[in-house]
C-alpha cells in the first residue's frame, strides 16, 4: 500500500515536472525577443573576446592552445556562458512569485518539487541549446577539439553541470530577494567580476600575485580549466588540477541541495 | 443553515515586521454560500485567504475546509479549493486554453479528461473564440476569466476569489458575476474578498466586516443594513452654507458626506427625521437643493464601521 502510494507520488512528480518544464520552454519559443537576445549576446560576446583581445594575447597563451586564442577562448566561453545562463531561473523565479504563479501552484494538489525541477530543468535545456550554438560558431572559426569527441562531449556536460549547479544557487536568489532589479544587482555584481578573475578570457599568471592566488582556484577558473583539459588534452593544464576537478564537482553536489531542500520545503 | 464548509476559530497571524494581520479571527462559512469578505486594505482578507488556501501558517487558532485542517492536511484542502488570486496569474506565452489546461494536469487529470473539461469550462466563461489565441493579446477582464476558469478545471469545492473584478470594466464585471452566480448554484461554496461593496451587495449570500484581522460584523446585507440604524437623510446645500448648515443639524448627528458632498443624517425615524431636518434648516434660514430619504446602502454600514481607520476606502467604492 505504502510502496503504491509513494510510486504513484513519483510518477505524479514526473509528470508535473514536465508539464512545468514544458511551459517554462514554450516561453523561450514564443517570445521570440527573449530568445533572440539571450543567444545572440553570448555570441557577440565570444566574436568581441576573439577578435578585439585575440591578437594581443596570442603571445601569452600556454602552448597547448597551439598559439591560437580560439582554443583558449572557445572552453573558457562556455564556463562563462553556463554560469551567466543560470540567472534566467532567478528571473524566472521571481516573476512567477510577483505574478502570484508559485502561488497559484502551491495551492494545487500537485507535486511540490515540480516547481523547482520544472524551472531548473528548463534552464538546463536552454542552456544546452546556447552552449551547443557557441560551440558550433567557435569551430565555424576554428575551434577544433584535440582529445577526441568523447572529451568534447564529457566538456559540455561539465560545463552544462556546472550551469545546472548554478542555476539551483539562482532558485535561491529568485525566490529570497523581492526586487527584481536587486537580482539583478546582486547576479552582475558577482557574476562580472568573478568571470573576469577568472581565466576564461587570460590566462591567470599576469595577475598580481594575491588576485592569481584567487583566480586560479575560484570555480569558474576550475570549471574553465577542466574543459581546456577535457578539450584540448592533458598538455593545456597541469595535472593535479584536472583530478582536483574530479574530486570537487561530486562533492559540491549535497552543500548545493541543502539550500534547494531548504526551499522545497519553503514552496 | 448548512454546516459551515469553511471553520475559522481564533484565528491569529502577526507577520515579522510586527504587523498583526489576523486577531483571533472567527467565522463560519456556510456550504454553497456566495461568502463576501469585506474591509480596508490590510484589514486581513488577503491573509485569511492565503491560510485558506494552504499558503501560510496561522499562528494560533484553527482552520477546517471541506472538514479537512489546513496545517495538519494540507494536501487533502488543495484536492478541494481552487484559488484566483488578486493578479491573474496567467501565462503570455500559452494560449487561454493552455494555460486552463496547465493547471487541468497539475490538478491530476489525465490528459484527454483535461482536454474535454478545458472546452467545457472556455465555453463557460464565453471565451471559446479567443481560448487559442495567446493570452498577451487578450483584455485585463478576458484574462481574469482566464485565471478564474483555470481555478474551474479541478472542480473545487471552495472556490476563493481575492477582489475578482479589480481593474475589470463593467461588462467582465458582469460576466464574472453570472459565473459565480451560477457556480454557487451548483453548490460550489464561493469566498470572495472585495473592495467594491456593491459587489458584496449583489453577489454575496453573506457579508463579514473584517479590520484589523479582526471581524466587526457578519450577516446578509440586509441585516448589516439594518444594525447601522436603518434609513438616512440625504441633503445637499451650496457650498458656502454647508457649515452653517452642520451647526443648525447637530441635534440630528449630522455628518459631512466628502465624496458625494452631502450632508448625511442618521433617520430612526424616518419621514419625521426629515421633516425635523427641514425645520431646523428653516429657522437658521438655509434651503436645501436637494432632500433625500433612503434606506442605507452597503457603504454606509461600511464607513460606519470602519470610519476610525479607512474613511478613504468608502469613497472607492461605487
Amino acid at each position: 500500500m505504502t510502496t503504491t502510494a509513494s510510486a504513484h507520488r513519483r510518477g505524479r512528480a514526473f509528470v508535473h515536472t514536465g508539464v512545468i518544464t514544458r511551459r517554462n520552454l514554450l516561453a523561450n519559443v514564443r517570445l521570440p525577443d527573449v530568445l533572440i537576445l539571450s543567444t545572440v549576446q553570448p555570441v557577440v560576446f565570444m566574436l568581441m573576446f576573439l577578435y578585439v583581445f585575440g591578437g594581443a594575447i596570442q603571445a601569452a597563451l600556454p602552448t597547448a592552445a597551439h598559439g591560437e586564442y580560439i582554443y583558449w577562448l572557445i572552453p573558457g566561453i562556455l564556463a562563462q556562458s553556463a554560469v551567466f545562463g543560470s540567472a534566467p531561473t532567478a528571473y524566472g523565479l521571481n516573476n512567477d512569485r510577483t505574478n502570484g504563479v508559485l502561488d497559484r501552484f502551491r495551492s494545487l494538489p500537485m507535486a511540490r518539487s515540480a516547481v523547482l525541477t520544472g524551472r531548473t530543468l528548463s534552464d538546463l535545456i536552454r542552456n544546452t541549446f546556447i552552449l551547443g550554438l557557441q560551440l558550433a560558431v567557435g569551430i565555424a572559426l576554428g575551434f577544433r577539439w584535440h582529445n577526441g569527441l568523447g572529451g568534447m562531449l564529457a566538456a559540455m556536460g561539465v560545463a552544462l553541470a556546472f550551469g545546472f549547479a548554478c542555476s539551483r544557487l539562482m532558485a535561491y536568489l529568485g525566490l529570497t530577494i523581492r526586487n527584481t532589479e536587486a537580482i539583478q544587482a546582486a547576479i552582475y555584481m558577482v557574476v562580472f567580476p568573478m568571470t573576469l578573475t577568472s581565466s576564461v578570457f587570460l590566462p591567470t599568471q599576469t595577475m598580481p600575485g594575491w588576485l592569481q592566488a584567487f583566480a586560479e582556484h575560484q570555480p569558474i577558473t576550475v570549471i574553465a580549466n577542466a574543459l581546456r583539459g577535457l578539450t584540448l588534452g592533458q598538455g593545456a593544464l597541469p595535472a593535479l588540477l584536472i583530478r582536483g576537478f574530479g574530486v570537487r564537482v561530486p562533492g559540491g553536489a549535497p552543500v548545493l541541495s541543502r539550500p534547494y531542500s531548504h526551499l522545497a520545503m519553503r514552496l | 443553515m448548512n454546516a459551515p464548509i469553511i471553520a475559522v476559530d481564533a484565528v491569529s497571524k502577526q507577520f515579522r515586521g510586527g504587523t498583526r494581520a489576523l486577531d483571533g479571527l472567527t467565522l463560519a462559512i456556510p456550504t454553497g454560500a456566495v461568502y463576501g469578505l469585506l474591509g480596508p486594505n490590510g484589514a486581513g482578507k488577503t491573509t485569511l485567504i492565503r491560510i485558506l488556501a494552504t499558503l501560510l501558517r496561522p499562528d494560533s487558532g484553527i482552520v477546517r475546509v471541506a472538514g479537512h485542517d489546513v496545517v495538519r492536511h494540507p494536501a487533502r484542502v488543495r484536492e478541494c479549493i481552487g484559488l484566483a488570486g488578486q493578479f491573474a496569474a496567467v501565462d503570455d506565452h500559452l494560449t487561454g486554453r493552455e494555460n486552463i489546461a496547465m493547471i487541468g494536469r497539475l490538478y491530476g487529470l489525465s490528459r484527454r479528461e483535461t482536454a474535454r473539461r478545458a472546452a467545457d469550462v472556455v465555453d463557460r466563461i464565453h471565451l471559446a473564440d479567443a481560448a487559442d489565441r495567446q493570452v498577451k493579446t487578450y483584455s485585463g477582464g478576458m484574462r481574469r476569466r482566464i485565471d478564474l476558469a483555470a481555478s474551474l478545471i479541478g472542480r473545487p469545492q471552495v472556490l476563493f476569489l481575492d477582489e475578482p473584478t479589480a481593474g475589470v470594466d463593467p461588462t467582465s464585471r458582469q460576466d464574472l458575476w453570472h459565473l459565480v452566480r451560477d457556480l454557487a448554484a451548483e453548490g460550489t461554496t464561493v469566498l470572495l474578498t472585495t473592495q467594491y461593496l456593491d459587489e458584496a451587495d449583489q453577489l454575496a449570500d453573506r457579508i463579514a466586516v473584517i479590520d484589523h484581522g479582526r471581524l466587526l460584523t457578519e450577516g446578509t446585507a440586509t441585516e448589516l443594513k439594518d444594525r447601522t440604524g436603518g434609513a438616512v437623510v440625504e441633503l445637499d446645500l451650496p457650498a458656502q452654507q454647508r457649515q452653517a448648515a452642520m451647526t443648525a443639524l447637530e441635534p440630528l448627528a449630522p455628518r459631512h458626506d466628502h465624496d458625494r458632498d452631502r450632508i448625511v443624517l442618521p433617520a430612526p425615524d424616518g419621514a419625521l427625521t426629515l421633516r425635523d431636518a427641514l425645520r431646523l434648516l428653516d429657522h437658521a434660514e438655509l434651503t436645501p437643493t436637494d432632500v433625500a430619504l433612503h434606506r442605507p446602502t452597503l457603504d454606509d454600514v461600511f464607513l460606519t464601521l470602519t470610519r476610525h481607520t479607512a474613511p478613504e476606502l468608502a469613497g472607492r467604492s461605487a
